[in-house]
């Protein structure tokens, strides 16, 4: 029964979601409040109806229901509750489902939080969210429906890849999902500024809290992925530069942008037309994410089914809503009025510099992931582009911009004294000279661009807090009056604070984990040692465990360090249900560092012996610290009052004023 | 240069510069944005060179005549019972796409999914003796999966069995598979 209710429920959303774009659009263009309030209701009642398809797939696998298909292909009975639960969005039909409640969420969201937006410019806004959630629930509906009933149900479920049972992977969709499905409200409200053709003030104070929460959650939703593949995968990787990770990192780098435009466009009115353009183009990248994770189309070491038909429909989605909103936008976009002049050497300067910079790194990740398609396609000859292509162009683009960086953040609106700038900046720019030198001298010439890199964090992360000293005015004026105004400081200071401290922390884990990752493999019998960095480590015993759904074998590994002795326990985990064995990493942190050991297949011989697998990754921790501060940060200047005020208003009154 | 409103009326004489404001606006935005497009385009282009990495069957890099050194990948299927492990950690067997072979050595971990007679892609360069010397061996976390690559050139040489392939009603695991990589 419960696969039937999901499935009626799955289709009266399908209903609801046209009938939400159909009233708004209606409600629009007759001015009428009462059809407006129909379809609010139905954008509410669609959400409604999406959650309740949700809970019946998950009612099905925590009752391990296998005469529905999804669930006989992706659970078990004997899997741990939470897996059950992670199972429905870990199959391509369930994390659609997913999608369709993310989207109809976000729809929901906009009706009840958006009483402020002008009428006309809300019911648009609902109405394009209703056709993308038509759009993407008949899809659900019709080409992948996870309520599809079998003939012949079996006994045991085919369980879910073992390697995806895993805490943090359990949670790393619905973060993932709500960032790239977040950006489908700023998509649609671009499309409703289009369709009216001017951009309103409350559009500038719409845009940019939902590109803040869209983007924090996609940064979160990544960064716990990456975490996973790090720990999970076992050789200590974070970053490979697949397809399904550029997939997850076109739209970050686009967002990225947009909420850096969008506070020109909220401050001064000035680049609408080009934030607008990044609204589309955010959500456009969210669906060219979805296609490539799904159709199978690039090989990648994380994806969905293989299924060209599959493919081939989720590419005329992204054709139809891309397509149609980007000839929207060359239609209507000269209408936009451009706003607040400004010279080259101002904020507004620096934030269109990062713009452009940001822009075309995400062209660059983009060209990388397509160019293998394209060239296929024209020579037949397959290929791929790897992580040397992938730092090579996009590491000297970062790098030019992250050095702009402190000196942008110090500009003033319109017109700013590049000199003042610089000279408050003389300190850090000192700092983090005196560290890559420091660094260069004490190290081979192989840590040369591992030295750059470590200069440029300190120069992020001094260059954040000297931003932040001279706004405070520390060490000019008494210490009371520091205080004060440090506590009279909008939210969104502390958050661009961190978030590009976040940047920095990044830069410098990334760098040094590269430049001194230690690593040795050896095959070890029992009371033999191997030498990684400081760490001495030796085999004493190997046992048998068992888990919930496997039975493991365990190593005992003693540990020899600077710090003391320590014991860790790899294991070799085997899945019965899925006939697979996983490597469960050990890993033993110092402070930000990971010793990091991966226990390997066993060699036979008159004394049988173990892989061992040992890393010292220093400064791990911060490669993902980084980008949790970044997501901090964002989330940080989400809850400033100003966004949810009328302060936009004054702000633009304020600079109507400026410039008359 | 972008006049603000203040001094708009002040234009140099003999200036080169479009008079109208609007124009040189536009003028300003091409002169910033086009030399960071192309950086960008100049580095993807000169990159290619290194970052494409091209993907043979053992028969179509006999064909092509891939030379030593330079970084390929060569996928098909395992054959069956050629796969020997050394002491030390280092491992070889022999890929086959049913018309040529290659052998192939790697020093590490297989990834957990590695079976013999399945699909495999490894990543690396051929040594002058033609023994095909891999840095990266990635194979699916997923016994039902055959690298597109490899399904693709086994229909093409006729040795395609679809069984072997993944059925398309038959929704498959979502998710991650690590390459295996070896120690450099």
């Amino acid at each position: 029964m419960i696969a039937e209710l999901g499935a009626f429920a799955l289709v009266l959303a399908l209903v609801l979601s046209a009938a939400q774009s159909a009233l708004s659009f209606s409600a629009r263009w007759k001015h009428d409040a009462a059809l407006r309030g129909a379809g609010e209701g139905a954008a509410l009642a669609a959400f409604a109806a999406v959650a309740i398809a949700f809970a019946s797939l998950m009612t099905a696998f925590v009752t391990s229901d296998f005469s529905v298909a999804n669930v006989a292909n992706n659970s078990h009975t004997d899997k741990p509750l939470l897996y059950k639960v992670a199972a429905v969005w870990g199959s391509h039909e369930g994390s659609m489902l997913l999608w369709d409640l993310a989207l109809t969420g976000f729809g929901a969201a906009v009706v009840l939080a958006g009483r402020r937006l002008p009428p006309g410019l809300k019911a648009l806004t609902v109405g394009v969210q209703g056709l993308l959630g038509l759009v993407f629930i008949a899809y659900t509906a019709f080409a992948s429906n996870p309520f599809v009933r079998l003939a012949h149900p079996p006994v045991e479920g085919a369980s879910l890849n073992p390697i995806l049972q895993d805490p943090f992977l359990a949670i790393h969709p619905p973060f993932l999902y709500s960032g790239y499905v977040g950006f489908s409200v700023v998509f649609s409200l671009c499309v409703a500024v289009l369709i009216e053709g001017r951009v309103d003030t409350a559009f500038a104070r719409w845009v940019r809290p939902w590109a803040l929460a869209a983007w924090s959650l996609l940064t979160i939703g990544i960064t716990l992925g990456s975490f996973w593949a790090y720990y999970e995968l076992g050789w200590g990787g974070w970053w490979f530069w697949d397809p399904v990770e550029n997939a997850s990192f076109m739209p970050w780098l686009v967002g990225a942008a947009l909420l850096h435009s969008s506070i020109v466009t909220e401050k001064r009115g000035a680049l609408a037309g080009w934030t607008v353009f990044l609204g589309l183009a955010a959500f456009s990248f969210s669906m060219l994410g979805a296609f490539l994770v799904r159709s199978g189309i690039l090989t990648s070491v994380h994806a969905f089914a293989v299924d060209p038909k599959r493919g081939a429909i989720l590419l005329g989605i992204l054709a139809l809503a891309a397509g149609s909103a980007l000839s929207l936008f060359a239609w209507r976009a000269p209408l936009l009025k451009a706003g607040g002049l400004f010279a080259p050497i101002s904020r507004e300067g620096a934030l269109v510099i990062n713009n452009l910079f940001l822009a075309t790194a995400a062209l660059t990740v983009m060209a990388g992931t397509l160019y293998p398609l394209i060239y296929q396609a024209a020579t037949g000859q397959p290929l791929s582009v790897g992580a040397p292509w992938f730092n090579l162009t996009f590491a000297p683009l970062m790098t030019a911009v992250l050095i702009l960086l402190p000196a942008g953040t110090l500009l003033s609106w319109k017109r700013a004294d590049a000199r003042g700038a610089v000279e408050r900046l003389w300190a850090a720019g000192l700092l983090a000279l005196a560290t890559g030198i420091g660094v260069f001298a004490l190290q081979n010439a192989k840590g040369a661009f591992a030295a750059i890199g470590i200069a440029l964090g300190v120069w992020l992360i001094a260059g954040a807090v000297t931003e932040l000293a001279v706004r405070i005015r520390l060490f000019r004026v008494p210490l009371k009056e520091v205080v004060n105004r440090l506590t009279g400081l909008p939210r969104g200071a502390f958050g661009m604070t961190l978030a590009h401290i976040g940047v920095g922390v990044f830069v410098l884990g990334a760098c040094v984990e590269t430049g001194w990752r230690v690593e040795a493999a050896q095959a070890l019998k029992l009371g033999d040692q191997v030498q990684v960095g400081a760490y001495s480590l030796s085999l004493t015993d190997v046992t048998q465990a068992e888990g919930p759904n496997y039975s493991a074998e365990r190593a005992t590994v003693r540990i020899k360090g600077p710090q003391g002795d320590s014991v860790l326990y790899p294991e070799r985990r085997f899945y019965p249900a899925n006939r697979q064995t996983v490597s469960q990493v050990a890993i033993e942190t110092h402070g930000p560092s990971d010793l990091y050991v991966v226990f390997g297949e066993r060699r036979e011989g008159t004394d049988p012996s173990w892989l061992i697998r040992a890393y010292w990754n220093p400064w791990a921790r911060m490669i993902f610290g980084g980008p949790l501060l970044m997501a901090l940060g964002g989330l940080v200047s989400l809850s400033d009052r100003r966004l949810r005020m009328a302060a936009g208003a004054k702000a633009r009154a304020a600079a109507a004023g400026a410039r008359a | 240069m972008l006049q603000t409103p203040g001094n708009a009326v002040y234009i140099e004489p003999m200036s080169l510069l479009p008079k109208s404001r609007k124009a040189r606006r536009r003028l300003m935005a091409v002169a910033v944005a086009a030399p960071i497009l192309a950086a960008g385009a100049f580095l993807s282009i000169y990159a290619i060179g290194d970052g494409a990495v091209f993907f043979y069957t053992p028969a179509q890099a006999k064909a092509k005549h891939v030379p030593s050194g330079r970084t390929v990948r060569i996928g098909g299927l395992v054959e069956r019972g050629s796969v020997v492990k050394g002491p030390d950690g280092s491992v070889s067997f022999v890929v086959t796409d049913k018309i040529a072979t290659d052998k192939v050595m790697f020093r590490g971990d297989l990834p957990d999914l590695f079976r013999e007679g399945q699909g495999v892609v490894t990543q690396g360069a051929y040594r002058g003796d033609g023994v095909f010397v891999a840095k990266e061996v990635l194979a699916k976390h997923d016994e039902r999966y055959m690298p597109k690559e490899v399904a693709d050139a086994l229909k093409k040489s006729g040795q395609w069995r679809p069984d072997a392939t993944v059925s398309s009603t038959a929704p498959m695991v979502a998710g991650g598979a690590g390459p295996g990589r070896a120690t450099r």
